[in-house]
């Protein structure tokens, strides 16, 4: 009797927690980090990024496979002076506002603001004209191809709500207090925030006044996000049900996942290269035995590392077949990618040895390998690699591992010989790469490498709009690089996600998630 | 005992100050924040800009008398990771991390004892040796690898509890507490189990060779002799007087659990202070390293402080030898 009542009650109780459950679809999802802001222009960093991208909208956006989409404009041209954007209509904040062409004004300038972390982006335009309530002209410093790549992640917000909360510009770094949109969102996208405690759990619900409520295949009405540090534990969280998707399962599991049951793993090539780099631009290396003059300077030896490196192995070896050998520093995807650029450099250690001797290094030289880890996929683990192939064709390789933080700031401060570096691409366009990678000056490029006609090409490119110049510029140029071997490139990442069975989820290149096409069964 | 209390208390700023000075020099060696604190676009003017905002060009001992100034008026800056005030965020993840070293302290203890004073006196029986042999786990595994093994024991294998996170939160005004709640307690018992371990084991083998100390005692062959019950001799004279190196070695403990709860909650994703350190020590976030850092100088000497207090409570000879 009393065991039959406490089911009774049971029951009741259950019945009463699912009861909303039957009309609602929930997806729980986990990830490594949690956003670190709500304001959309303070940091660009990929966990705020997912987070912000569902609460706020950009003018254009990216679909799953990496095309161009309107978001809150519905079309665009370009001319000579800047790009003429036709904004939707209709569309309101979470707060009720209507969505108007001051918003657009309001919000390119605030990413412009020097506090922004994605000034770069919107850099290109010298002013924001509105032509009516709903048209807006962005004016550029001459023509300007690839205006529209550039703002897939600049968000909209509504000026009226940023001015009455005093957050006209993204927090400064000499802030003392904390600003309203830190912790508080208003945009037009998606998905609103219900409840959000910062490491524990994020709940979002869908808005239905959302203009493309009904135009996207996906049906999920509330999302909770769980960050979970720990990547062992993230795993089980899935494999107990607790949560249906994780974002960036660790590669060693996902043989595992796929055996259990009811999950499985999607994969794809990310828009992400990891390559080496080698400062052939000072007069001498700073961590090698060789003194007065640099290796690094000589082709033959560029050549030689790159012949070294057998990056087919690392592929099967320490990246479990999850990485595609590239010839390249970009991946496909990217335009200016080319099927016969992108096959690697055979692994050939005995002509690397030759070329090693040819250039006056018989018995090797001895370098320091700068290498982050905790940044990419096995990082420290393909460095390891990579000092044990070099050392077979002479070149003594004295690894140091850090951390990100200790990592980047060698690149950046160019006090490193010979370091690891991933490049994500978001604007899809080779200039992207050019000129942050080859050009000189280009703010990661600590290879020293200054080619002339790289750097011409790199600012021509910015400006010319016809096509066939453009694409055979770009070709041009990266024939130069593919001749003058800067780096030596070793593979493309894959992005792996792990899921439940019910979760049909669309991955993009891009690694972000998509809920408005996530279906669940 | 006044007294005592005081030089304590002028004790402990210096402890804090030379916390935070150590730790000061030490940060230059993490890494650069500003790397994490901008994407990937920013231009190397931009970062040398904000490198002079934040004063991170300036010599060690100009930031931290920077620091040092501002702290003395309570402001101990904006996060560079989250933005939001540091103290702010301290106190919001305190909660958490206290109930979890209360209820694994409480484990800790009551375990610990009860197992301390039952192998103590069952010496040879088998269910001591089994005690004793399995605590030696407790020593040797490291947190993290317990941690893992009960998540995948208790919630991918047997689904009785939740792998992670804080569930059933209620708040207080201020103070979120999951103890309240029966979702609340199937969230913190495995973390707290995990935190509790190694505490429980060192405190059972205390407790232990106290009382095969104790038991051969004279006083322990008098109360015999006296006819008193074994279960008075056991806990009320016996167990008291083992009590002064347990009370110290607990109390040094418990600073340790609220310190280094951090692998702990990193494994569990407990939302309380360690969780939030190490991700600042991955960031570079010298404002919330500086503080936790001091606040931990800061409980290692209250707790210190109490324990002394408790010696006065519990040994007559020392509050007698005072006077």
């Amino acid at each position: 009797m009393r065991q039959s009542r406490w089911l009774l009650a049971t029951a009741a109780v259950f019945a009463l927690a699912s009861a909303p459950a039957f009309a609602e679809n929930v997806f729980k999802w986990a990830s490594q980090g949690d956003a670190l802001t709500l304001d959309p222009m303070s940091q660009n960093e990929g966990p705020t990024n997912a987070m912000n991208g569902q609460l706020y909208e950009s003018l254009v956006t990216r679909d799953p496979q990496m095309k161009l989409q309107p978001e809150l404009a519905v079309s665009w041209t370009g001319a000579a002076d800047g790009w003429t954007f036709k904004l939707r209509e209709g569309v309101k904040f979470h707060d009720g506002a209507d969505f108007t062409a001051e918003d657009v004004k309001f919000s390119i300038e605030r990413a412009q603001s020097p506090s922004s972390d994605f000034k770069e982006q919107v850099s290109g335009i010298t002013s924001v004209q509105i032509i009516d309530d709903h048209t807006v002209k962005l004016m550029t410093d001459g023509p300007n191809p690839i205006l529209p790549n550039q703002l897939t992640s600049t968000y909209i917000l509504d000026k009226d709500w940023a001015e009455k909360n005093n957050v006209t510009t993204p927090q400064d770094f000499k802030a003392k207090q904390e600003t309203y949109a830190v912790r508080n969102a208003n945009g037009t996208g998606p998905f609103k925030v219900v409840s959000r405690a910062p490491d524990e759990l994020t709940v979002l619900a869908r808005n239905t006044a959302w203009w493309g409520d009904k135009l996207f295949p996906g049906n999920i009405d509330r999302i909770e996000y769980r960050p979970i540090a720990n990547a062992a534990t993230r795993v089980a969280a899935l494999l107990s049900g607790e949560v249906d998707f994780v974002l960036d399962p660790p590669l060693q599991d996902l043989k595992r996942i796929e055996s259990a049951d009811g999950l499985k793993v999607i994969t794809v090539a990310q828009i992400r290269s990891i390559f080496f780099g080698m400062d052939q631009g000072v007069a001498e290396l700073r961590t090698s035995d060789v003194k007065g003059k640099n290796p690094f300077a000589d082709v033959r030896v560029r050549e030689a590392m790159n012949l070294a490196m057998d990056k087919v192995a690392i592929q099967r070896v320490v990246m479990e077949g999850l990485s595609f050998p590239t010839g390249m520093i970009t991946p496909p995807g990217v335009f200016g990618n080319t099927p016969e650029n992108d096959k690697p450099l055979p692994f050939d250690p005995e002509k690397a040895k030759a070329l090693l001797a040819d250039a006056g290094y018989p018995n090797g030289f001895t370098v320091q390998l700068d290498c982050p880890n905790n940044r990419y996929n096995n990082d420290e683990k393909i460095c390891q690699a990579a000092v044990a192939m070099l050392a077979k064709v002479g070149v003594k390789v004295n690894l140091e591992a850090v951390s990100k933080a200790q990592h980047f700031p060698k690149i950046q401060k160019r006090t490193s010989d010979f370091y690891m570096l991933g490049w994500g691409v978001p604007t899809l366009d080779s200039h992207y790469v050019f000129a942050y990678l080859l050009a000189d000056g280009g703010s990661w490029n600590a290879t020293g490498y200054n080619n002339a006609r790289v750097n011409e090409i790199t600012a021509a490119i910015a400006t010319e709009t016809d096509i066939d110049k453009r694409t055979a510029m770009i070709e041009e140029a990266w024939n130069i690089v593919l001749a003058d071997k800067p780096y030596v490139p070793l593979h493309h990442q894959v992005i792996a996600w792990a899921m439940s069975n019910k979760v049909d989820a669309p991955i993009g290149a891009d690694d972000a998630l998509r809920p408005r096409f996530i279906v669940m069964k | 005992m006044f007294a005592l209390i005081v030089r304590r208390l002028l004790q402990s700023i210096l402890v804090m100050a030379s916390v935070s000075v150590i730790s000061f020099s030490l940060f230059n060696f993490v890494g650069d924040p500003v790397n994490n604190m901008v994407g990937q676009d920013a231009t190397r003017e931009d970062r040398v800009r904000i490198r002079q905002e934040l004063g991170l060009d300036d010599p060690i001992i100009v930031q931290y008398g920077r620091f040092l100034g501002n702290a003395i008026q309570g402001d101990f800056g904006l996060s560079y990771r989250i933005k939001r005030p540091v103290d702010q965020l301290i106190a919001e993840r305190l909660p958490a991390t206290l109930e979890l070293v209360f209820v694994s302290a409480l484990i800790a203890l009551g375990f610990g004892i009860t197992a301390g004073v039952y192998t103590g006196i069952q010496r040879n029986s088998w269910a001591s040796r089994l005690v004793l042999s399995g605590s030696l786990i407790g020593v040797s595994l490291p947190t993290f690898i317990i941690g893992i093994g009960l998540i995948y024991l208790f919630a991918v294998h047997l689904r009785w509890l939740p792998s992670s996170g804080r569930g059933g939160v209620i708040d207080l005004g201020g103070w979120k507490t999951s103890l309240l709640t029966i979702d609340g307690w199937r969230s913190i018992i495995l973390p707290a189990i995990t935190l509790s371990l190694f505490q429980m084991t060192i405190i059972l083998r205390l407790v232990r060779a106290e009382m095969l100390e104790v038991m051969q005692a004279d006083f322990i062959k008098f109360a015999r002799a006296r006819g008193l019950s074994e279960r008075a001799i056991n806990f009320s004279h016996a167990l008291k007087n083992t009590l002064v190196p347990v009370v110290t070695i607990i109390g040094i403990n418990i600073g340790g659990l609220i310190a280094f709860s951090v692998i702990t909650e990193t494994v569990f994703q407990w939302p309380g202070t360690g969780l939030m350190f190490i991700q600042s020590v991955d960031f570079v976030d010298v404002p919330i390293m500086s503080a936790y850092l001091c606040f931990v100088a800061l409980v290692f000497v209250v707790v210190n402080l109490v324990v002394d207090i408790l010696y006065f409570v519990i040994d007559p000879r020392i509050r007698l030898g005072a006077k």
